[in-house]
């Protein structure tokens, strides 16, 4: 392990560790650049439904970027360990996470044509912002020093306040953009502070060192109670980020507000990320004070299961609806996280990847179902989906099905990974609990089949008719569902490969 | 050791592949999609009656056994396999699927496509809930059933059919949940005492759990099964989900689904658990009974034709689950045969008044009255079903009964007695309802020219009667393939710990087992 403390050493930029960030990076502001010159000429494309070049553009980031951290995943010997001063590493567990962000994002990307052409607005800097979150993303899930975490989490932000808010004209979405800023900004507060106790408790800023001093400290020693606080105020800042109940606040009415494609990203990928720091800094720094948070994080999991499934049932709204759903899921992979061991990691990974599947999948379904200056973004608009669109519907009631976790689908195997883990750890009750609460998510998921196929369509209901693109995305994610779901043994072995440096063995140490 | 034919999985899959070809079939060819839906479940009993004809008797263990890896990191494998008990639930499954086709061929005209594909993998669902040695695979087979159920009662069900798919989808959800909960502390518990993975049922046969373990597990599995079966109290879903499905739906229902509850019990939960079934066995005899009577007594006053079958139904499961926990040959061997037999007479009656509805469109037993005069045929065939639901002697129903009654008059004779009551009862509500559907005046002009039967329903009715006599009067052969299995049940109860001195438990009563 390097000293982060040697203040004279000429750090030497390992760049073929951040090789994957500074690609999508720099698709980023290619993609920036070739709207400024080719505004004008290809506004009316976009209209007419032909992606601009900056679609293009981020779709090859994304996909040489998950090339090229497959390239580091398949030699680990040769990329893996930290760089810059031990502020950032090259772990199994990061580029897993690396993957589901890009997975997410490319369906966003893809999904984001037929929004464009239908609500007629130009989404010029948008495939720019969405790469940026996205690389702030990565940097979260890779970083091993919390201010690198926090910048991280500050790039991710500050383009998601603005996509929050992209289409100006609309108030809703303004609104939406406000409030996130300003409850985001809010959390950001209460995370610095944290830091800065942890600082204070045991000098040091690198999650490897916090762990290593930090791991005796315990309630009553001195620089304990220092130590414990922080970690709480790290632990409310996550759980703003992830929407965890009670700090769940915003998240409906931004989700509700937000254009429909950037509430997807942010119920997949922004979650994602914020899960990412918070598994690496709760399982892999303070696993040594489980005993302590663990208690504190399974209250917060039964009331966010609880309270994420109940509040869904009232919603008629799909987007609310969705937020809800989103809000208890956060509540599952909280137990997968308070499991703390490797089988509780891995079934996290792999849960967030099927979660990424379906939740993506059914805003795909949501961003079709709309029409021009209407949202129809109610239960009611999907009255007769089934005989008006039978594709449509059907991956539908497959991502419903999916998040209500019933097989062959993935959502039933991550369910069942994640009772495993929590049995595993003795939690059996926290696994019965979430287990009643998937019976209450089922009541809402239902609702969504019972109107696709048992209510009648409004006459004034017509056909659906997608781009072809977000009808492949959608495709994309009936696909993932039932890869996960009837196949999974690949990627439950990758997975539980992928964690053995966070579980149990500090940050990068091996077993 | 050569590999032998894989006819298990053959009966297994081959709906699914039925579905996937009726998938590529255009959605207005509806005579084409009904044909093929037909070649494909009459070759799939085709291709179960080599499992009957090849199946061993006398031994004891799985037979027509395939395994192979799943998900190796857990331990799961796709493993199934057959004993007598499962052959004959197998069995009954592809025999009625045909008829569900052919029943549904005029009554279901809107989705048809939808309607067909949705049977065929609900079809592959049941067979592989029947067929599942692994706990893993059971549970996916177990929850993939409940999907077409649903949208079968919610899409071509009554006017209350969207309330009845979410009640019928929400009660089972929550006892498979909490199954799958215990399924995963049993795997955990069966790695610490073995140090293996596995989710392989006959490795878990294999360990004693601790009682108190046992106890909670148990409970967990009764939930999921009770609710299925359904026993008293956890019936309520069941008379709505009827009434609402459509006719295939409601012989689905009532023939196959309903027995995987009790067949659960036979296969995981009583196995599984010896310890905790004596520990609750007063309370599994008593809700049995309660459950005969109760059901009896609701069916009697119920103006409504499919809702007294849905109620007799529940009487009728409670003599299986009686049969099962008396613990003895005779009420194991009387209660798996009864599951077969109620298969058979309950799935023809809900056919028989689905052929009335189609006629009359009405459930009501008001609204019919005279009918033996036009439809003749029809009132024979009825006549027949009806007496076997009763338990008539040399129809199927007495052989069961009759096994059920002296296994539990020779353990608990205290729970036999009310349980006797059940039977006259039985005659009591279904020959009053034949009496005023049948017989009676005609009270309504619309019932005096129904037409009678044609060929098409000829072809479902005839066989299910031929095989209601052949139950009555010889059901040897089918004894046969069961009692191996039984008698590995009833050593695996009696061995455990807490056997002899279970309150009510008496091994004089275990001799031999009922032969006829």
């Amino acid at each position: 392990m390097q000293d982060a403390a040697a203040p004279l050493a000429l750090p030497v930029p390992d760049l073929a560790a951040i090789l994957p960030l500074l690609a999508l990076s720099a698709a980023g502001l290619l993609a920036l650049v070739a709207d400024l010159f080719a505004r004008g000429t290809t506004h009316e494309d976009e209209l007419r439904g032909r992606p601009l070049l900056a679609f293009w553009i981020a779709v090859a980031g994304i996909v040489g970027t998950l090339l090229l951290i497959g390239r580091q995943a398949t030699d680990l010997g040769r990329f893996g360990g930290r760089s810059f001063n031990g502020m950032f590493v090259v772990d199994g567990f990061g580029l897993f996470f690396d993957a589901i962000f890009l997975v997410g994002t490319l369906l966003v990307v893809l999904m984001t044509v037929e929004y464009a052409r239908r609500e007629r607005f130009h989404m010029g800097e948008y495939y720019f912002l969405l790469l940026m979150a996205t690389a702030g993303m990565m940097l979260m899930a890779q970083s091993t020093n919390l201010v690198m975490i926090f910048l991280g989490l500050e790039l991710l932000s500050i383009a998601v306040y603005v996509l929050a808010g992209f289409e100006r004209g609309r108030q809703r979405s303004v609104e939406a953009a406000l409030k996130y800023f300003l409850l985001g900004a809010f959390s950001t507060g209460f995370f610095l502070y944290g830091i800065a106790l942890l600082y204070g408790a045991t000098g040091s800023m690198d999650l490897a060192v916090i762990a290593e001093r930090g791991g005796a400290l315990r309630p009553g020693s001195p620089g304990g109670g220092l130590l414990l606080a922080g970690l709480v105020l790290l632990l409310v800042g996550f759980a703003f980020k992830v929407a965890v109940v009670p700090f769940h606040m915003w998240s409906p009415d931004v989700y509700e507000g937000a254009p429909t494609v950037v509430t997807a990203f942010m119920a997949a990928g922004v979650k994602a990320g914020g899960f990412a720091a918070f598994v690496r800094v709760f399982l892999g720094t303070f696993e040594t004070h489980a005993d302590l948070w663990g208690p504190l994080v399974a209250l917060l999991a039964v009331a966010t299961m609880l309270v994420g499934n109940l509040a869904a049932i009232a919603q008629s709204n799909l987007k609310r609806l969705l937020a809800y759903s989103s809000i208890a899921h956060a509540g599952y992979l909280l137990v997968a996280l308070i499991a703390h061991n490797a089988l509780g990691a891995s079934s996290f990974l792999f849960y967030l990847l099927a979660y990424t599947f379906m939740t993506l999948g059914a805003f795909g379904v949501v961003i079709a179902l709309g029409r021009r200056g209407e949202p129809s973004d109610r239960i009611e608009d999907l009255a007769g989906l089934g005989s008006r669109h039978p594709l449509l519907a059907a991956a539908m009631a497959v991502f419903m099905f999916s998040l209500a976790g019933i097989p062959p689908t993935a959502g039933f195997v991550g369910k069942f990974y994640i009772f495993s883990a929590a049995v595993d750890a003795g939690y059996a009750w926290l696994a019965v609990v979430m287990a009643l609460a998937s019976v209450i998510s089922v009541y809402y998921y239902l609702k969504v089949t019972v109107a696709m196929y048992m209510w009648d369509a409004p006459a004034t209901a017509g056909r659906p008719a997608p781009h072809g693109l977000l009808l492949a995305a959608v495709a994309l994610a009936v696909l993932g569902v039932f890869q996960m779901g009837v196949y999974p043994g690949p990627l439950i072995d990758l997975a539980s490969r992928s964690v053995g440096g966070i579980v149990g063995a500090g940050v990068t140490a091996l077993p | 050791m050569a590999a032998p034919f894989p006819w298990l999985s053959l009966v297994l899959w081959l709906p699914a592949v039925g579905a996937a070809l009726v998938l590529a079939l255009p959605a207005q060819a509806h005579l084409a999609i009904r044909r093929v839906t037909l070649a494909v479940t009459l070759l799939g009993f085709a291709f179960s009656i080599p499992l009957f004809t090849l199946f061993r008797n006398g031994v004891a263990g799985m037979q027509f056994e395939e395994r192979g890896d799943w998900i190796p990191a857990f331990g799961i494998s796709y493993h199934v396999g057959i004993d007598g008990i499962s052959l004959l639930l197998v069995l009954l499954t592809t025999l009625l699927l045909p008829m569900c086709v052919l029943a549904s061929w005029t009554y279901i005209t809107k989705r048809v496509k939808e309607f067909h594909i949705l049977l065929l993998v609900l079809a592959t669902g049941m067979i592989g809930v029947f067929a599942a040695l692994d706990m893993f695979v059971f549970y996916v087979f177990w929850e993939l059933m409940l999907i077409p159920m649903y949208f079968l009662i919610g899409i071509w069900g009554g006017r209350e059919r969207i309330y009845a798919s979410v009640k019928f989808f929400l009660y089972t959800f929550v006892g498979s949940l909490l199954m799958l909960v215990a399924i995963l502390v049993f795997f955990f518990q069966y790695r610490a005492l073995t140090g293996n993975v596995s989710y392989d049922l006959l490795d878990w046969y294999g360990v004693s759990l601790p009682a108190a373990t046992q106890a909670l597990l148990f409970l967990a599995f009764f939930l999921a099964f009770a609710i299925k079966v359904p026993m008293f109290p956890f019936h309520t879903w069941l008379p709505d989900a009827h009434v609402q499905a459509p006719t295939a739906g409601s012989v689905i229902l009532a023939a196959v689904l309903l027995k995987m509850g009790t067949y659960g019990f036979v296969r995981f939960a009583m196995p599984l658990f010896p310890d905790a079934t004596l520990r609750f066995l007063p309370w599994l005899l008593a809700l049995s009974v309660i459950a005969i009577v109760y059901g009896a007594m609701v069916a009697t006053v119920q103006p409504n034709v499919k809702k007294l079958v849905a109620y007799s139904s529940v009487s009728h499961l409670g003599f299986v689950t009686l049969g099962l926990f008396v613990l003895n040959a005779q009420g194991i061997q009387g209660g798996v045969l009864q599951m077969v037999n109620h298969g058979l007479s309950t799935g023809a009656l809900f056919l028989l008044v689905g052929m009335l509805y189609e006629r009359r469109h009405t459930y009501e037993i008001a609204d019919f009255g005279g009918l033996a005069r036009p439809m003749p045929v029809f009132a024979t065939l009825f006549m027949i079903v009806t007496l076997s639901s009763i338990g008539l002697p040399g129809l199927n129903g007495f052989v069961g009964e009759f096994l059920v009654l002296i296994g539990a008059f020779r353990a608990h004779p205290g729970y036999a007695v009310p349980a006797t009551a059940g039977v006259i009862l039985a005659a009591v509500y279904m020959l009053w309802m034949y009496q005023r559907v049948m017989f009676n005046g005609v009270t309504r002009e619309e019932n005096r020219d129904v037409p009678d039967l044609d060929r098409r329903e000829l072809a479902i009715l005839v066989p299910i009667a031929v095989l209601i006599v052949w139950l009555g009067v010889y059901p040897k052969p089918f004894l046969d393939k069961i009692e191996p299995a039984v008698q590995t049940l009833v050593e695996r109860m009696e061995s455990a710990p807490g056997f002899a001195e279970a309150p009510s438990a008496r091994p004089a009563a275990l001799a031999s087992p009922g032969r006829r």
